[in-house]
């Protein structure tokens, strides 16, 4: 499809001739049998019709010349076109959730009613949104390519931006069963994305964080759906398949000497996925790689986790000196409280601990969390 | 494809006399030159203070005519430049170039033997 958006130039055009070409493919196929290149008699075919149907529209009088005279792609050539493609979709000039929606759309090929579903968005707003950015893309004159070198990493960590909320977005949603999980199509588009760029190690450690986070998916919700916190999960039902294919894309991406934010989160990851128990995790990897996370981040919420994991390591008292240091920038952020009220705890200073659970308190609508505080608070 | 980039910046900052002002001239003199010499540029302009602002406005069929920029802002637009390049991504690495502090609005332009520009909303 990418081919033909590129020589057209007109999204919802080449959609609906790719629809009306694999609609030919079912009349065709059965009776002639499938033929030796798929892709390429279904390209062809989409070619073809296109060229009738801008024989009928005026609209498109100037494009059939150019859709003629330009060669025909090769279908081995896919796999370049469909890197534009995302390049595309995922352009910085594209508001982020419409970068998601098309996306969806356009490269893994979700109907308009499955994104609305997956977003608990109305099917209306999204294709709206999917209208919308079709239309920038035109007129404001987006091109469908490989950015050049010296604008790859900004453009490429564009793309991971992109990934990383679609997967967050599932991952965080997935207790409920009828919603589809994005998070697994966002592991697959990050796939793609590592088999079409072998060599961009940020991209390889993102999907080395997806498979290690998917990897625990089966623990992470009771039969009733409630939340399951990582120091409590079963870990007998983590896929250990999944487990050694992250662990190795960590590896592989190490191997290319530049690190960066994803690496380390998957680093991260694969130190509690190779952890048999909660109290055989390697803590002090883990701040190591923390601290290596923050200098990259500059981060609070990273330190947050910093210090939480250095309670690990150092003690309660080590790790309340830590965060106290950052009150300021993190005094409306529900975690730090949460976080700093299990730190007093456990050095038992219990009033000043059910008064840091307060203020988490007053800071977050979500339920589950809401009934965990409430708990200790012993309200 | 044609596009208009605006640049945009707060110019009461912006005092000629002094010597980083007229550094950034010399930059700014350089980049047009550049870029016009490459046959990207074929047009543009700076623009005199907001304070020389003039707006003409039409509203329920009444005509006013009042002091000031559109906008009541901090920032507007200090001139601008045409530019006639591949696609967006060539205007956006020319507007990465550009050597003073501001933002740098893009726009397409709408040309008249672009069919995108009749379509129906």
């Amino acid at each position: 499809m990418a081919a033909l958006v590129r020589s057209l130039g007109d999204w919802d055009l080449a959609e609906e001739l790719v629809q009306d070409a694999l609609v030919a493919a079912l009349e065709h196929w059965p009776r002639d049998g499938i033929p030796e290149n798929p892709g390429a008699w279904l390209m062809t075919t989409a070619r073809r019709k296109g060229i009738d149907r801008l024989r009928r529209e005026a609209r498109y009088r100037d494009k059939l010349a150019q859709l003629q005279e330009e060669p025909m792609i090769e279908a081995t050539a896919h796999g370049d076109e469909r890197l534009e493609l995302i390049f595309a979709c995922c352009h910085p000039a594209l508001p982020r959730e419409s970068q998601i929606a098309l996306t969806l759309r356009s490269v893994v090929g979700l109907t308009t009613a499955e994104i609305a579903r997956a977003f608990v968005t109305p099917e209306a707003t999204i294709a709206q949104r999917l209208v919308r950015a079709k239309r920038k893309i035109a007129e404001a004159g987006i091109p469908m390519r490989v950015p050049t070198a010296d604008e790859l990493p900004d453009r490429l960590a564009e793309i991971l931006g992109v990934l990383y909320l679609m997967f967050n977005e599932g991952y965080i949603a997935s207790a409920s069963p009828e919603r589809r999980d994005l998070a697994e199509d966002a592991r697959w588009l990050a796939g793609l994305i590592v088999r079409l760029m072998p060599d961009e190690p940020e991209a390889i450690g993102l999907l080395a964080l997806m498979t290690l986070q998917l990897a625990r998916a089966a623990a992470r919700f009771s039969p009733d759906g409630r939340l399951i916190l990582l120091e409590d999960q079963d870990r007998s039902r983590w896929d250990a398949r999944a487990i050694a294919e992250g662990i190795a894309l960590v590896e592989r991406a190490g191997r290319m000497r530049r690190a960066g934010p994803y690496q380390v989160q998957a680093a991260i990851a694969a130190c509690h996925a190779e952890a048999r128990s909660w109290a055989e995790t390697d803590w002090t990897q883990i701040v190591m790689l923390y601290e290596g996370l923050t200098r990259m981040t500059g981060s609070s919420v990273v330190r947050l986790n910093h210090a939480i994991a250095l309670a690990h390591v150092a003690g309660a008292a080590r790790a309340l000196a830590e965060i106290d240091e950052m009150s300021d920038e993190l005094d409306r952020y529900h975690l730090y409280h949460a976080t700093r009220a299990a730190f007093l705890r456990e050095l038992d200073r219990a009033d000043e601990a059910r008064d840091a659970d307060r203020r988490a308190l007053a800071l977050t609508d979500n339920p589950a969390e809401r009934a965990l505080l409430l708990e200790r608070i012993g309200a | 494809m044609k596009y208009m980039l605006m640049f945009i910046s707060d110019d009461s900052n912006w005092d000629p006399t002094k010597p980083e002002t007229q550094a950034a001239y010399k930059r700014i003199g350089e980049w047009f030159e550049e870029h016009t010499k490459s046959g990207k540029i074929t047009g543009g302009e700076e623009l005199k203070a907001t304070t020389t602002a003039t707006t003409v406005r039409q509203r329920n069929g009444k005509i006013t005519v009042t002091d000031g920029p559109f906008a009541e802002s901090k920032e507007s637009i200090g001139g601008y430049a045409l530019v006639d390049v591949k696609d967006l991504d060539e205007a956006v690495a020319m507007a990465k170039t550009w050597p003073a502090l501001s933002a740098i609005e893009i726009r397409p332009l709408v040309t008249h033997d672009d069919p995108s520009a009749r379509l129906e909303p």
